[in-house]
This record gives C-alpha cells, sequence and structure tokens, in this order.
C-alpha cells in the first residue's frame, strides 16, 4: 500500500532552493533509508513530510505531499503529527521525569487517567527496549539517562502517541556502536506496525536496515530503488561516487 | 617584552582602580545607612504611627504604603508584561508593527520616572479620576517598570532551547499546549527574577508616586486603593528636605528600612536564578 504520494515538492529558505522537483512514493511498513551528504536536502525532505519546516519564516514550498491520498495541509496539524513521529538527531528529553516524557504526547491529547497513562508507559518503553532499564527510576529526571537511553526514550515518547509513520532524523549520529545497534534493532522490529523514514548520515546503516534507498545531492532526489540494488548497481554514476565513499 | 609586561602591569592597576572606584561608594553608602539608621530600628519605629510632625514616633504607614505600591504594581504589569513577552517571542513575526514595538519598550525604559510622574497625574489622577490614590501610583509604577519586566521575560522565554519546542510539537501539541506546559516552566525563574528586579525599582523611585499617591503626613493606614499613601521613598525625601528639626536617626532609619527593602528583594531574585541554574540540564 502507499503511505505517501510525493508530487513536484520544491521548497525553498528564502532565496536558497533546498529541494528540488521531488517526486516519490513511500510504501506502507518499509523501512526507506535516506542518504546524501549534508546540506543535499535530507533533513528539509523529512520535516516537510510532518510539516515541521512551517516553524521556519521565509519557507515557500510548491507541490504535494499526500498521505493516504489526502494532501497533507489539508489534515488538521497536530492530527498530522499525532500520525507522523519523529526522532531527531540528538536524543532530545524534555525537561520533565522519565515518566513524563513519554506521558507527555498523551496527556496534551487529553488523556488523564492515571492507569491508561502508567499502562501506554509500560508498553511503549518495553516496544522500544528501555523498560527493564529504567522500570525502577521512572519518576528520575530524563537528563539522568545515558545517551543511548535517552534516544530510546526518545523513540518510546514517540511511539506513545500512536503514529503510522515515524521519521528518524540521523537518530544515532551522537551514540556509540553498542547503543546505535540497540537503536538499529528497535527500528528494524517496529517496521511491522510502521512506516519507517530514516535520514543517515551513515551509509552502512543505510545499507544495514533499509528496505529501499533513495539518494539525495543537493535537493535533488538522484536514485531511488531497493537498497540491495543502491549498493550493488547504482544507476546512477553519483550516486556509485556516494556510496564508495569518493564524496560527501 | 620586558615593556610589555610592564605596560599590562600598568593596565591591570588601572582597571583595578576602575573596579574599586564602583566598589568603594556602594560600601561607603551601605555603611553610613547601617551606622546612622540602625540605632534607630525598634519594634516601635516599624510599627509606630508618625508623631509630632513626623518627627516622632514610626513609619508603618510608609512600609505598609510602599508593599502596597509595590504589590499594585506587580499585580498589573506582570500579567501585561508576560503576554506581552509571551507574544514577542512566540507569536509575532518580525515585521514593521512588531519592529516598532519593541523601539517603545526600548524608550520606554529610557523614560525619566518623573515623566511617569506626569503621565499618571494626567491619566490616571486628572483624566480617569482616580485621584491621588493607591490606584493610580500602582498604575503609574506598573507602567514604569512594564519594559523592565517585559525585556526579561522575552530573554527568559527565548532562552528555552528551541529545540524542546520541536519535540512538542512534532508530538502533536498546539503551539499554545507547547508554550504553557514546555516553554514557561522553564522560563518562570527568569521571569520571576526579572519582576522582582522591576518592583525592587518601583519600591524606591519617589519622582512616579509624587503625583499620583503619595501622601504628606498621613498618621493611618490607607482605607482603600483609592485612598492616598504614604510611601517609604517620598517619606524619606520629606523629612530629610520639608520638615526641619527632623532627628538624623529617623532620616538615616527611614533610609534603612528602604535600603533593606530593596536588597531583600533583590536578594530573593539572587536566589532564585542560583537555584535555576544548578537545576538546569541543558
Amino acid at each position: 500500500m502507499v503511505k505517501f504520494e510525493i508530487h513536484d515538492l520544491n521548497i525553498w529558505f528564502a532565496s536558497t532552493h533546498a529541494l528540488k522537483q521531488v517526486n516519490m512514493e513511500i510504501q506502507s511498513n518499509e523501512i526507506l533509508s535516506v542518504i546524501g551528504p549534508s546540506n543535499s536536502g535530507k533533513t528539509t525532505f523529512l520535516r516537510a513530510l510532518n510539516r515541521l519546516n512551517d516553524l521556519n519564516t521565509n519557507l515557500k514550498i510548491t507541490g504535494a505531499v499526500e498521505l493516504e491520498r489526502r494532501d497533507i495541509r489539508e489534515i488538521d496539524i497536530e492530527v498530522l503529527r499525532r500520525k507522523i513521529g519523529m526522532v531527531f538527531a540528538l536524543p532530545l528529553p524534555l525537561p520533565l521525569s522519565i515518566f513524563e516524557n513519554v506521558a507527555y504526547g498523551i496527556r496534551v491529547h487529553g488523556e488523564k487517567k492515571k492507569k491508561v497513562l502508567e499502562n501506554k508507559v509500560e508498553e511503549v518503553l518495553k516496544q522500544a527496549y528501555l523498560w527493564e532499564e529504567v522500570k525502577e527510576r521512572l519518576n528520575e529526571s530524563a537528563f539522568m539517562l545515558s545517551g543511548g537511553q535517552q534516544q530510546r526514550l526518545c523513540i518510546a515518547r514517540t511511539l506513545a502517541v500512536g503514529p503510522e509513520v515515524i521519521l528518524f532524523d540521523e537518530p544515532c549520529s551522537g551514540l556509540d556502536p553498542i547503543s546505535t545497534a540497540k537503536v538499529e534493532d528497535a527500528m528494524v522490529k517496529l517496521k511491522e506496525k510502521y512506516t519507517i523514514i530514516l535520514v543517515t548520515n551513515n551509509v552502512k546503516q543505510a545499507a544495514r536496515v533499509g528496505d529501499r534507498t533513495a539518494f539525495f545531492l543537493s535537493g535533488e532526489l538522484v536514485e531511488l530503488d531497493k537498497t540491495d540494488k543502491i549498493f550493488t548497481a547504482p544507476q546512477d554514476k553519483r550516486t556509485d561516487d556516494y556510496i564508495r565513499g569518493k564524496f560527501g | 617584552m620586558k615593556n610589555s609586561y610592564k605596560t599590562q602591569n600598568i593596565m591591570f592597576f588601572f582597571l583595578l582602580l576602575a573596579t574599586l572606584l564602583i566598589v568603594i561608594p556602594v560600601g561607603l553608602i551601605v555603611v553610613v545607612i547601617i551606622q546612622k539608621g540602625l540605632p534607630a530600628i525598634n519594634w516601635q519605629f516599624l510599627s509606630d504611627m508618625p508623631r509630632q510632625g513626623m518627627r516622632a514616633g514610626g513609619i508603618f504607614p510608609a512600609i505598609i504604603g510602599t508593599l502596597y505600591l509595590v504589590l499594585g504594581a506587580m499585580l498589573f504589569a506582570l500579567p501585561i508584561g508576560l503576554l506581552a513577552a509571551i507574544y514577542l517571542s512566540e507569536y509575532a513575526r518580525e515585521n514593521l508593527l512588531t519592529r516598532m514595538i519593541k523601539l517603545a519598550i526600548v524608550n520606554l525604559a529610557g523614560v525619566p520616572s518623573v515623566v511617569y510622574g506626569l503621565f499618571g497625574l494626567a491619566l490616571f489622577v486628572v483624566f480617569l479620576k482616580f485621584g491621588a490614590s493607591i490606584l493610580a501610583g500602582s498604575l503609574t509604577l506598573g507602567i514604569m517598570i512594564l519594559p523592565v519586566i517585559i525585556t526579561t521575560s522575552r530573554e527568559a522565554l527565548e532562552n528555552v532551547p528551541q529545540s524542546f519546542r520541536e519535540v512538542s510539537l512534532s508530538l502533536g501539541a498546539s503551539k499554545w499546549q507547547t508554550i504553557r506546559r514546555i516553554v514557561l516552566p522553564n522560563a518562570i525563574p527568569g521571569i520571576l527574577t526579572g519582576t522582582i528586579l522591576g518592583l525592587g525599582r518601583a519600591a524606591g523611585e519617589t519622582a512616579p508616586i509624587l503625583f499620583t499617591v503619595a501622601a504628606f503626613y498621613l498618621p493611618r493606614l490607607p482605607k482603600s486603593i483609592f485612598d492616598q499613601a504614604m510611601a517609604l521613598p517620598y517619606h524619606l525625601y520629606v523629612i530629610s528636605t520639608q520638615v526641619p528639626n527632623v532627628d538624623e536617626k529617623i532620616r538615616y532609619g527611614t533610609a534603612f528600612v528602604l535600603l533593606i527593602l530593596v536588597l531583600f528583594m533583590n536578594l530573593v531574585a539572587i536566589i532564585i536564578r542560583y537555584k535555576f541554574r544548578k537545576k538546569k540540564k541543558w
């Protein structure tokens, strides 16, 4: 099933043309890796999907992003962002306790019952493989956790809202290899239930977890294909150069 | 080489001198006021009405008057200042209107306090017919400290990392929910600090209350917010220049109480800021 359809998407920040004429489809329950050098428009592309780019002033967008055949601009923005969760590059816990971090999203959507909140927090912490490590200290500040734990907390926090899609924006860029492996494990397991779009600077990570891989360069979508194909027989020379580490 | 070393030492000396020149007068003021004012302080001085044309008795109504004025100024200036700060930092886009508002705030901070007094007289006392009253005085002081409250609140709000806002919004919280649940709680210490500093200034100013509230001699407590009141800074001015033969002890005692009141407020602001810095985790 097609989750996202993107038609002729162009994005400018002031005079910078950050995303150029992007067309693609994203399938349900796949992991789509997005690779490319810095300033290639990967993050802009990701933030276009949950309309987080809208926070910038001087933003200009043409073309359309459709979520299940509905233009995302027609969907109420809070509803859209509930459906499309996001995990940021750095672990960004809110200045709240571990419990409150995870419960935050459900709370702002009106859930008040303590029991419901507790059950949900436990459920998603388990899904993010963090429950065993934090179940004794849910009331501690989230800043007491290690970087890798914080990032899994952020994943749990995203899951708690009940999204259909999860956007990962270089989620392992600040993590050590062991924490990275744990986050990657979590991602692969989450694929069963969610559509995952993973922006990464780590080409090997894209190869490890992605079903399909998209390569961006200077705001253009250069190539999008099965991950195996991208890494063994890319159609475009620029893709080949990039994954061989010739630039970027 | 040797020469530059010498230059450095000379410069160092002048820098130290300049610093000492700041510290010494402040220290002297505090020492003199404590030395001459402390002997006047006793329970009767703090809790009694002034008597014999302010040459004897206490300064109780002036203390109470100042507290009322400070409280009134806060009730008026804090909500308005905070809302304005939230608008400017969270909602306003950079355009001609917001640039004008910001310019107005900067200029408001630079207006001499006596001009506020005249403005308060014209608007609150005469035009709105509040008369010389606690209400008129509080509003005048409130307007005077608005720029301080707006500026410090805006800084406090803008110091909350943008990433917290993005996280909250990405979880589907609305903009207002984000402000109320994430931005404001983390900005409150900064906002409180600014407010208390503003109130400290309000407590010590004479000119804004001169025409709007201050009673020359009123040996009773104010009955309502439409009543006149005595206030510490004006009382100090009166007994120092307008009434002959006031004991030096009473004058310095009044100054001492005013100084302690303002210092205490600043101390509270410092403690809040210090605690916040220790708790801050990003």
